[in-house]
This record gives structure tokens, sequence and C-alpha cells, in this order.
């Protein structure tokens, strides 16, 4: 939930398939100030440009009951003032420095960034660690600022009809879990957000013990240090920070479906979605299982479904699989088919349906599997052009619970699995009987 | 606050030491010429590859060509089908895209040093020899109809054609590049051919490579990959006449939220006045919170989640262009708020404390672009396209400084029209005051 014009951070994790994470390669210190906020630095010489990122332990799925979108709410108003800055001085000072800065909002985590010559990073964290614990919110920035997130749903979700469909296959996968509402909020509490929602949150969950600090870019880990002492840590913990512990989804035991109508539709679909494992610290096997199959399946033109369903078969135009295991509970594994002109919904499941079983039953294919693992240490390589992303991967994988070791050993524990993991992987998950079944239509059709 | 006023006033004393992007040009044995970073940190290379004419090459019945031409490049070359050649790429872990505009179509790689000729051997056969197999080209048509179809459907496409129809009427820039679902459904596999004859030539191509690899290698890359193209492709199309005025058209579509492009004529990106344009749009509605539309609009009424405006210097004709979103019911006072900043910037001009504060940001913001092998090689190429000098880098910023006020207020009043400023709604609008509905 980007403060303007990008994309949206859980549609991303959508699309993210690959999280090859660098092994050595990248120059990655850490430590810890003792407010216990925790510090990742990446270092890139090779220009004199430096990227910020605070990432706050505290997303929607953080939120109190009926306070949906309060987190991204927040995010908009820390911009306002704080006691010594006006409202927007902040964007103003980052600009006058030939700067650019933004935020993001996800289930499990709030990130604000600047890009910035890297000798300005010193005032970057001066005003960073400012509005961590001086915001001051009043009344006047509330009205025109929940206007703003309004239109925001309108934009990403209220004028897109598969981003409704989206946002309705979630509220059916999770049923207790908070990743079943969305992140920008549902509409009608956006409605009656208030200044107390906003500071309630920001007391409960703005402090150097739940954040992270990742500086990326031509920085020398020493000054980082010390600059980051010198604001950061100035800042005493929290110490009534609550305990991270949500609400739990518990096993599905029953298929749901959903069927979504829309005048607005051109392209009828059918989405799946199934409970996943996420990424646990020190347990991340089967993770990267699942990340391998999401690339087998629906990894393009040599994927599984792209195979039987595209060229075996015109049964589709299009189909994809994705699966984002850096959160901090219970994810989930989606599928997605867009029928071939003529080809019904019914037929397309269908056909979705005997391509997964087939595949489970025929096994993977090595050779394919050895091409996806040769493009992941490929991908370690490209990555190294791009310190943003680097800084993206650590603060996400901090953020949900993650080590720097554990970012560091991904790449291998993704190396290390087999063919037959990846079939015990498919066989745990894509079960029938734990599955979400979506259908994106026009308008109604007599189903079945 | 007073410790950060210090550090601002120190800050504003040292301006960001500069990026160094040291471009070579080199001319490869057979005459191919080609921009060139060597960065030999990390063992890989991004090459981008132009051709200019793009979409714009389409005959005015065959519209889409060579939309459908590009996306069929990796679908088949050489005697490998598509999977076979999907495969192959795979296996040497280098990457392709390939994209179609109305100025050009563009070819951007990276592969591994160390598999560096068998990459390029493929990504020769793509340009080459692409198959054009009869069951590819069904497959990527009915790719292209489903995005066809979600782009009659979607609002953002529909303000966006509309307004491009009616300024540049039968001209390619009048129509979407990607073709309508009956031009499409018609194109048969000598279209294509032709498509591919017309596009991929030596005399409008334009080269960039940023990576791991030296001068010498570069030259005998590009003559492998290049020199064997044709001499000549197609005649580029006749400059567009921007035919727009003034006014509001309503294409009416039940959504709860209006999408308004607007626009006017703009300025050629070889015109002496460029950069004063450049400054003036950033401060009217350049992007950034600090804009005058996103104060008026989003800061201060609520009224939008972003509002924005870009110079858009195409190579047959130059827009400039803006969009805003807001909910059916507040649109029509979004759009009056635009058309009145938009009269008292051109009545008015902009303050000195505006320019500096723009100048500062876009001369700090500048080598934020270089970023990677990658968005450096599509930025040497992009200053191929414009006809800018080799050294263009470590003199923008220059030029960017040397804008007057005067220079910028005399532009706002020679290039912003409000009466010729015309927007396209689409949604449910109430209050639009004179508006036609198409």
């Amino acid at each position: 939930m980007l403060r303007a014009f990008a994309s949206f951070a859980a549609t991303i994790a959508l699309t993210q398939m690959v999280h090859a994470a660098d092994t050595g390669s990248e120059a990655v210190s850490s430590f810890e100030l003792d407010n216990g906020m925790q510090v990742v630095v990446i270092e890139d010489h090779r220009a004199p440009v430096v990227q910020q990122m605070v990432w706050y332990r505290a997303g929607s799925a953080d939120e109190p009951p009926g306070s949906s979108g309060v987190a991204h709410f927040l995010e908009h108003l820390l911009f306002k003032a704080t006691d010594t800055m006006a409202a927007g001085e902040f964007s103003a000072t980052v600009a006058a420095n030939g700067g650019q800065d933004n935020a993001f909002t996800s289930y499990d985590y709030t990130a604000y960034f600047q890009r910035v010559a890297a000798d300005r990073l010193n005032l970057m964290m001066q005003m960073e660690a400012d509005r961590m614990v001086n915001l001051r919110l009043t009344e006047d920035v509330i009205a025109p600022e929940r206007n703003v997130i309004l239109e925001e749903r309108n934009q990403r979700t209220g004028n897109n009809p598969r981003a409704l469909f989206n946002e309705q296959m979630s509220a059916v996968q999770y049923y207790n879990s908070r990743y079943g509402s969305p992140v920008i909020g549902w509409r009608h509490e956006m409605e009656a957000l208030e200044l107390d929602d906003a500071l309630g949150f920001y007391r409960t969950y703005y402090a150097p013990n739940n954040a992270i600090l990742v500086v990326a870019g031509d920085v020398d880990p020493a000054a980082v240090r010390d600059m980051a002492q010198q604001t950061y840590g100035a800042i005493p913990a929290n110490a009534d920070l609550p305990p991270r512990e949500r609400a739990q989804e518990p096993p599905q035991r029953a298929a749901r479906r959903l069927t979504f109508s829309d005048a607005r539709v051109a392209q009828p679909s059918v989405s799946r979605s199934y409970l996943a494992p996420e990424r646990d610290s020190g347990a991340q096997d089967k993770a990267a299982a699942l990340t391998l199959l999401a690339e087998i399946l629906g990894g393009g033109t040599t994927s599984v479904l792209a195979e039987k369903l595209q060229f075996d078969e015109t049964v589709a135009v299009y189909t994809g699989a994705f699966y984002n295991g850096t959160t901090l509970d219970d994810t989930s594994f989606d599928l997605v088919v867009i029928p071939a002109e003529g080809v019904s919904l019914e037929q397309a499941e269908t056909a979705l349906d005997k391509a997964l079983a087939d595949f489970i039953e025929t096994g993977v294919d090595p050779e394919q599997l050895d091409r996806i693992k040769l493009q992941m240490r490929a991908a370690q390589i490209y990555a190294r052009d791009n310190v943003n992303g680097l800084a993206n991967r650590y603060g996400s994988a901090l953020a949900v619970g993650l080590s720097i070791d554990d970012v560091q050993d991904w790449p291998d524990i993704v190396q290390a699995v087999t063919g037959e993991d990846i079939i015990a992987a498919a066989r745990a998950v894509l079960r029938p009987e734990a599955s979400v079944t979506g259908w994106l239509m026009r308008e109604p059709e007599v189903s079945q | 606050m007073k410790h950060l006023i210090a550090a601002l006033c120190l800050t504003f004393l040292a301006l960001p030491a500069w990026a160094e992007v040291e471009i070579d040009e080199i001319t490869s044995p057979q005459g191919i010429t080609a921009w060139l970073v060597e960065e030999h940190e990390i063992p890989f290379t991004a090459l981008e590859l132009r051709f200019r004419g793009g979409m714009s090459l389409d005959p005015a019945d065959k519209r889409g060509a060579v939309y459908l031409m590009t996306g069929l490049l990796e679908e088949g070359a050489g005697d490998m089908d598509a999977r076979e050649y999907a495969r192959a790429l795979e296996s040497v872990a280098a990457s392709v895209g390939y994209d179609a505009n109305d100025d050009y179509v563009s070819i951007s790689a990276r592969f591994l040093t160390e598999n560096r000729d068998e990459a390029v051997a493929l990504l020769r056969q793509a340009i080459h020899d692409p198959r054009f197999d009869p069951q590819a080209i069904e497959r990527v048509r009915a790719q292209v109809l489903s995005g066809l179809a979600s782009d009659l459907k979607n609002p953002n496409a529909i303000a966006s054609n509309t307004f491009s129809q009616m300024a540049f009427g039968d001209h390619p820039y009048g129509s979407d590049g990607k073709g309508s679902i009956e031009s499409v459904g018609a194109l048969t596999r000598d279209d294509l051919l032709a498509a591919h004859d017309a596009v991929f030539a030596r005399d409008r191509l334009y080269v960039g490579a940023v990576g791991d690899i030296d001068a010498e290698e570069l030259g005998k890359l590009v003559d492998d990959l290049l020199a064997d193209l044709p001499a000549t492709g197609a005649p580029m199309p006749p400059p567009a006449e921007v035919r727009i005025d003034g006014g509001t058209t309503v294409v009416e579509f039940d959504t709860p939220q209006s999408v308004a492009v607007f626009g006017q004529q703009g300025m050629a990106r070889d015109d002496p006045d460029f950069f004063a344009a450049y400054i003036l749009n950033q401060i009217l509605g350049g992007g950034s919170f600090e804009s005058r539309l996103m104060q008026e609009v989003r800061e201060k009424r609520g009224l939008t989640y972003g509002v924005y405006t870009y110079l858009a210097p195409r190579d047959l004709a130059a827009l400039y262009m803006g969009g805003v979103a807001s909910a059916n019911d507040r649109i029509a006072q979004a759009v009056t708020v635009i058309r009145d900043e938009w009269a008292k910037m051109a009545e008015n001009g902009v303050t000195q404390d505006e320019l500096d504060k723009a100048k500062t940001y876009l001369t700090g913001a500048y080598p934020l672009r270089f970023d990677g092998n990658a968005p450096i090689a599509d930025i040497m190429v992009g200053m191929q396209m414009e006809g800018l000098p080799i050294d263009y880098i470590a003199t923008r910023n220059d030029m960017i400084n040397a804008v007057t006020l005067d220079e910028v207020n005399r532009v706002a009043a020679e290039l912003l029209h409000p009466e010729n400023l015309h927007f396209v709604v689409v949604g449910k609008p109430e209050g639009l005051q004179d508006a036609v509905t198409q």
C-alpha cells in the first residue's frame, strides 16, 4: 500500500515467486542498538547513493478487530506534523535534498524509505527517528487524508473487479487469520477511522524495539552505526510492546467455493487457493519446496500448467502459480487459469484439477528442476545489481521473524530441494478438501 | 527543529558527488555504433537494443502487426519450437524482454559472462530467424485479444485510447498500437513477416551495453548479433498534428471512481526551451508531493490518491499530459481545481522559491536513476535516440541549473493553454458542466 502511485505490496507478493537470496556475494553486516533496534547494512559502492528503510513489525494483520485499514492510514499520517516538523515537511525536505521517499504497508509490516545522495543519510535518519515517536496528529488532517485513502481504495479495488474478487477470495480462505481482511481496509471500517485509532496503533507499535533499519548503498557500516546510535539509539525501547500473538487459521476441513460477477469483467477466470506453510526461522524446507513448486507449475512457457493447458490442449490463454512464503503466519498457494475462447470456467477448472493430479502422479521432470535451480543461482548474480531489491529482501524477512542467517541460507536450502520433496509438498498442500475455488464472471452463470 | 535546520544548511552547500557513468562509444568492425559502460564488478551484461519506428510502422489496415510480431519473437526460432526455445534460454539462465511502443521496438537482455556466447546465439536466432509457427501465432494472438478485451472494460485504457483518438485521428498515434479485436483477428503470417522486415534494420538501430564486457568483446557481439540485418526498413510515418481542443468529454462507464486523462499540445525534446518546460512541469504536477496539483487536489482537499502531469515528447508529436481519478461525485471538483491551477500557472508562472526547490530536487534525483546495469543501458539508448551527446549526463544538471525564472515564466505563458486543455473522463461523473458525452 504505497503512499503514491506504485504497486500494492500484497499484490506484488503474488507475482514475486522467486526469492533466491544471495550468499556471500553481497556485503551485508548487521548489529543491534541497545534499545533493541535491529540494523542491517548492505554495501554497494558503485554509485554515491543510499536507500534508508525503516520496517515496523506491524501491518494490517496486527490491527484491532473493527479497525481494518488503520495500519495503512497511519502510514499516510506519518507524513504529517511532528513536534519539530510541519505537515508535509518530511517529504519536502527529502525533495529539497534531491531525494525520493515513500512508504508501504502489507499484512505483516509497514515500511518507510528514502533514496538520496549518500552524504544526506544522517539527515534522513534524524527525520525518520523523529517521526518514530514525535508525531503530533491533529484533527484537521484526519478528514482529508481519510478521503485520500478512500480514493486509493477506489483506485486499487473499487474500480477493479479482479481486485474485488481477490479480496473475496482471501476473505474465504482465511476464516480466522487477519489475512482475510484487505490491507487497505474494508470500506465501512475505513470510513470510521478516527484520530484515536491511528494514535493507538502508533503508540503500540512504533518503537525502536519493534523496528528494523536497513541501509543499502554507498555507506560504511561503522559510520552507519554511529549515526544510528545518535538518532534511533536515543529513543527508549517501548517496554509495553505486546507479544506478536495473532489469531491463527484452523485446519481447513471442507472445500470452499465462491462466484463473483461484475459487468466490468472482460476475462472470466478460475482462481484456486490452498492454505500453505510459510518460511519459519530455522525451518524453511517446506517453503523452499513450495517456492519451487510454484515455478514448476506456473513459471512461464515451460511450466507444467502452460504445457498441459496452453500447449498440449488449448484450454487457457494464461496460467499462473504463486507462492509467497515470507509471511508471519500461514500463507496461501494460489493458482489462476484464464480460459481460452469457448472454454467454460467449469471445463477450465476440471482441466486444472486433472493437470495437478497428473503432475503429482508423474512427478517432477528432473531437467525442468535443474533449469529452475540454475536460473535461481543466476538470479543471485543478477540480484547484486539491484541493491534496493536486496534491502527489501532483508527487511521483509526480518519483519516476519526470520534472521539474517535464514535469508542467507535460503538459496542453499532451495538448491537442496529434491523432486520428491516437491511432490510431498504438493500432496500436503494441494488437497481438494482443503481448497478454495473462485469463479470470476461477467454475469451470473448457471453453474454445473 | 534547530538541529535539523543546521543540517539542512550544510547539506545544501554540498551537492551530491556526481555518479560517475563513463560512457564509451564504440564502432564494431562492421560499422555498428554502440555505447558502452564497462562495469566488471558483477559477472553479467545488460544489453539494450532499440529499433526506431515501433508500432507506428503498421500499415493502416494492419494495426497490431508489429505488436503481435514482437510478442512472437521468443515463441520459436531456427529449428526450435516455442517450448524448445524457452528451455534453451532457461538453460543459459539469460533473460530477454521484448517490447513495442509507438516509437520503437526494444529488446532488453541480460546474460551471464560464463555463457555469453550461447545466450547471444539464442538471441540472434530470435531476431533473425523467428519461426512464426501457426500454432504459436494463434496462441499469442489469443493472448493479445484477451488483453484487448480487458482494455475495453478498463477505465484507464478507455480514457487514454479516447484521448489519443481525439488528439491524432487517423495517424498511427491516434489508435492503440496493439490493434483492435477486428484488426488483430485478421492478421496473417505474411503480415507478421512484413512487420519483421519493417522493424529490424540497421538504419534505425540503437545499442547500449553495461556490464562485464569490454569494447572489443562488445564489437564482436554486436556484429554477430546485428551486422547481417538489412540496411533499411520501412519508411517512418509523417509527423502527427495535435488536433485536440479544449473541453471535456465523458465516456459513460459504470464504475465508482471516474478516471480522467487530460492534455494539450506539448513541447519537442529538442526545443531550446525543453528544460524550462521540464522544470515547469515538475512544479505544476511532476509527480512529487510538492507539486501544486498534489498539494491542491490531494493534500488540501483529499479529492484523489494521485494527480500527475508529464511532458510526452514523442518522435512524431509532443503532448503535455496528465491524469487524476476521483469518486464520481468528486471528479468535477478535481477537474475544476486542475483547470484553475493550469490557468494560474499560465498567467502568473512560478516563484523563485519554487524554481530553486525544483532545481534542487531534479538535480539531486538525477543520479538516483543510474542504479543498475539495466537502467543505465536503457538510459544510454534513450540518449542516442534523442540525439543527445555522449557527455550529456555530466552536463545535464548544469543545464537545469542554468534555467532562469524569466525563462520558466515565459514558457509557462507560451506552453500552457488552459482554453485548449481537454479532459476525457471515464465513469459516471456528476456535475461536469458543458461536458460532451461520447
